[in-house]
Order: structure tokens, then sequence, then C-alpha cells
């Protein structure tokens, strides 16, 4: 445990101005002026790659970034982080709520941001092994304990209530494998993307795009946990604020939706279907 | 699989749990929420919401007491130094508070240690009505490199909330159960062995075991835990000066990472 107040950091260094050592006169990311040089001279995503990975990055890992940013910048509205956002835009709350809404729910299993941890620990675990990764898909825990993150219900990666895989996904691996390195790891998902989604029974996701790019990119399970939950939230800060705009009562109300079994009611056997 | 499953639910949504009819009642697991459980006290709503069922009246004051002895007002605490900063940037209560809820589901405290010492008894306790040995149980535990979650205690070396909670669990009557008991005699045998200590969540989970809380009930319930402690936390820094909460001035950012160098054109 740490006694000085210091935080300690091997991305940022700060030089304080003479007048007050609480304000930065100059600000270093990994060793690069940020304000004199990074910000001139750089663009966002080589900035971004370099606050991750503490180098300059190649330009074909700015141009892959930059393109699965495009890819995830919006999931759209139906999608689930996406909708909680635009529930937060409808009832007018905080803009940090919406996020945070979303956020949290795109941090789920099913097509968030955990789902894509897991994909990125099985790329570390089975690289270019098809035989281990049709056994981990189907297997993607090995550890028998109960945790705060429920067991996986699917194939990482994959998405169980699809048919064929969806064509953004497939026009997305096909720009995204270009990209990237030809012997990487969307290049072999491209390849083997028939062969997995044949022996685990459903489609690609972009959940699974997205963790062979950031494979591609250099990304831990940490990395690109947090880069999945930040790139996707553009669709969810404007389709809020587009809500709160279109107003409430143009919003779903799921109450004539929700049904209460007959057996659910209080005294049920006295007042059976009295709810009808 | 396919999508078909998913028109089953795009406009119908059968439960069991519960339902608003607005303008007239609301239905909770059952109960009329404002005939039936209209005099509970919270907590036991709260507890009747996670578990479907009421609980005698002792288990939900030794519950209660979880709370009480984790809601810590002092804002070196992790969740509540999150709080504390959003009050000292004049963020909202709620926002600060939820912040400071979301990182309780922690490694190092908070959901996790308690979810994986609850399925640890468990586990051990199905060890040994199986045959197994206890201490065998913990020692495979440990040769797994698995942490034992509820010994040891990363900023203290002890923990005063261990002997309040034995006293409650005696107050209450709760005290003699199987669960409970597992985590006494692994910490007898982890504090002999290897000088181990013990910390509350050993406690709590063997006490949440003995009253029949799964993992998941016992997440839901713990959730919240340490609100009481965020909101003293938060109203301490909103009345300070802005962005007075520990400053920190710019060279206590301890740089290790590379050189200074030209990024250029």
């Amino acid at each position: 445990m740490a006694k000085e107040y210091q935080y300690h950091s091997n991305i940022w260094l700060e030089e304080p101005e003479p007048s007050n050592p609480f304000a930065a006169k100059a600000c270093f990311c990994s060793g690069y002026d940020v304000h004199s040089d990074v910000i001139p001279n750089a663009g966002w995503f080589e900035y971004l790659l370099l606050l991750f990975k503490g180098e300059r990055p190649k330009k074909q890992d700015t141009a892959l970034l930059e393109k699965l940013a495009m890819v995830l910048a919006n999931p759209g509205p139906r999608e689930a982080s996406v909708r909680a956002a635009m529930n937060a835009g409808v009832a007018q709350t905080n803009h940090s709520s919406a996020l945070m809404a979303a956020l949290a729910v795109g941090a789920g299993q099913y097509g968030g941001a955990q789902e894509l941890s897991i994909c990125i620990t099985l790329w570390q675990e089975c690289q270019f092994d098809i035989t281990r990764w049709q056994e981990r898909l189907l297997n993607p825990s090995n550890d028998e304990r109960a945790d705060i993150w429920l067991p996986m219900e699917h194939a990482p990666g994959f998405d169980p209530n699809g048919d064929a895989t969806p064509t953004p996904i497939l026009q997305s691996l096909e720009l995204l494998a270009g990209l990237a390195p030809a012997n990487g790891a969307l290049a072999w998902l491209k390849a083997s993307r028939q062969a997995l989604e044949l022996h685990v029974g459903y489609p690609l996701a972009m959940s699974g795009l997205a963790a062979a790019a950031l494979v591609d990119l250099g990304m831990g399970e940490d990395q690109g946990s947090m880069l999945y939950l930040m790139l996707r939230l553009p669709g969810a800060a404007v389709h809020a604020l587009e809500q709160k705009q279109v107003g409430w009562k143009n919003f779903p109300f799921y109450g004539p939706a929700i049904e209460l079994e007959e057996d659910a009611f209080p005294g049920s056997k006295d007042r059976k279907g009295e709810h009808k | 699989m396919s999508h078909k499953h998913l028109l089953e639910t795009e406009k119908h949504w059968l439960t069991r749990k519960g339902k608003a009819f607005l303008s007239d009642r609301v239905i909770l697991h059952r109960k009329d929420l404002h005939q039936d459980l209209g005099d509970y006290e919270w907590m036991r709503v709260f507890l009747y919401s996670i578990l479907e069922r009421d609980v005698e009246e002792n288990v939900a004051k030794l519950l209660n007491t979880f709370w009480v002895c984790t809601g810590y007002p002092d804002a070196s605490i992790w969740p509540n130094h999150v709080t504390a900063l959003a009050a000292t940037v004049r963020s909202t209560p709620s926002l600060s508070l939820m912040a400071g809820m979301s990182v309780s589901e922690a490694s190092i405290y908070g959901r996790r240690p308690e979810v994986r010492a609850l399925d640890f008894f468990y586990r051990a306790g199905q060890h040994c009505d199986a045959g197994g040995d206890l201490i065998e149980f913990v020692e495979n535990e440990k040769a797994a490199g698995r942490t034992l979650y509820g010994y040891g205690r990363p900023l203290a070396n002890s923990d005063e909330r261990v002997p309040f909670m034995l006293a409650k669990a005696k107050e209450f009557g709760l005290d003699g159960g199987r669960h409970l008991q597992i985590a006494l005699d692994v910490y007898a045998y982890l504090n002999e062995t290897y000088g181990f200590s013990m910390n509350v969540a050993a406690i709590h989970a063997g006490l949440a075991a003995d009253v029949g809380l799964n993992c998941q009930e016992y997440q839901l319930f713990m959730t919240p835990c340490f609100i009481s402690g965020m909101i003293p936390c938060y109203q301490d820094a909103r009345d300070r000066p802005e962005g007075s909460f520990f400053p920190v001035r710019c060279t206590n950012i301890v740089y290790n990472g590379p050189a200074k160098r030209k990024w250029g054109n």
C-alpha cells in the first residue's frame, strides 16, 4: 500500500506551471509532448493507439483502428446498449446517465464487452488451432466456481439468435481483414468463419469480429474491452439525444405487452382470471 | 439456433414476477405491494423482491446487519472515494452514488470476494458431504492457485466486523449453522498454518449460506451495501470548495515511461 499520495504511470508525465503546482504547463504521453507535438501532428486514432500501446503506431494499425471504430460507432437503436441510452434520453435524464446505461448494458455477455473479453482470452489460448477453437467455443470456461459474471450461455463471438451471417458483418470482416496482417487473426477468422459457424450452429457476431480486429492491433482482453465499450458510445449518445427530441409519447411503452400469469396474482385461486 | 424464438417475445412478455397496473395496483411475487407489503420494513420488501418469499424476522435482522456494518463513511475506501470525487466536481447525487456502487463490484473487495466466498463454502460443504476432508479441500484450492476469498485483508490485518457479526449471529440465534462453522474451521487452519487473518466476507458468506442464499441472490442483496457510507462522503466533498478533495499536484504523478521524444510531422 502506497504511503505517499502519488500515482504511478508509464503513460503520462506532467510538468507544472511555475505559479501553480496543480496546473500543468506541459503533458507528455509516452514521452511525446501532447499539446506541442502530438495534437498538432497526429490523428485521433494515432493518439488513441499511442495511449493504449505506449508507442507511435504503424499506419496500417491506425487505419485498422479507424475503420473498426466506424464499424462499431453505432450499433443502431435496436441494440440493447443503445436502447438503454434511448430510455435515458427519452426521460430527459443526465447525459451521463444515458452513457452509463449504455456502458452497463453494453458490458454484457451477449454482444457486449464481457463477451469480447472472453473472445480475446480464447484467441490467446487457441491462436490458429481450429480444433482447439471448436472445443473451447462450446466450453468457454473451465472454472466451475460461481462469479459476479454468469456462465456463458452461447459460443462467445457468435450470435445464437442469428440464422445466416448478417451482411454488415461480412462486409466489415472483408474490409477489416484487408487492412490487417495477412497472417493475423482477422485473416484467419475470414478463412475459418464458415467452419466455426457450422460447428457452433449459428453465425459470427460483431463481438467476435471486433475481438479478432483488436487481437490484430495487439490488444489484450482488458484493453480490448475498454476500446469496445468506448467505441460503441457515439451511437448511444446520438440516439439518446434524438429520443429526447422525439419525446416519450412517441417512444414504445411495453406495459400492454407484459402479462402476469394467472397464478401470479394474490389469492389467485379465488381471483383467477380477473386481470383479463 | 435461430431468430424464431424471438418472435414469441417481440410483443409479449409473460411473467410470474410482477406487474404495475397503473391507476390500480401493483403485484410483486403474488402480493399486492400496497395492500400486502405496505407495512413491511423496506429491507423486508427488498429481501422479498430477491427471494420471492418472506424470510423469518431473525434472518431479516441478521441480513440487515450485513449492510449496517459495511457502510463506512470514510472517503479513503475506494467506492466512497469515487463518490467524493464526483461530489468535488459537483456531479449529481444519483450519478455519484451509482458510480460508487458500480465500483463496489470489485475483485479485491465487494461483490467478487463475497460471491466467491459463498461459492467456496457451498463447494466445501459438498466436498465434505461426499466424504472428503475440509482441509484437503482448502489445500486443493490453494494448489490450484485460487484466492481464498474471505481470508486476509488488503489494508489491515484484522477485521472489526468479524466479532460484531459473530455477536449479531448469536443474538439472532443464527450462529449454529454448518457453513459458518466451515468458515471458522477454515480460518483456524489457515491462521495456524499460514498466519492468514479472516475478514467479514468469510463470516457473511458462511451466514448467507446458512440462511440459504444462492450466489446470485447474495450478489443482488449485497449490491447496495456500501451506499450508507458513500452518502456522507458525497456530502462532505460537496460542501467544500470545488476540486478541493485531495487535489493532486503535477509532480505527484510519478512517471516511469519512455524518455521525452519528438513526434514530428
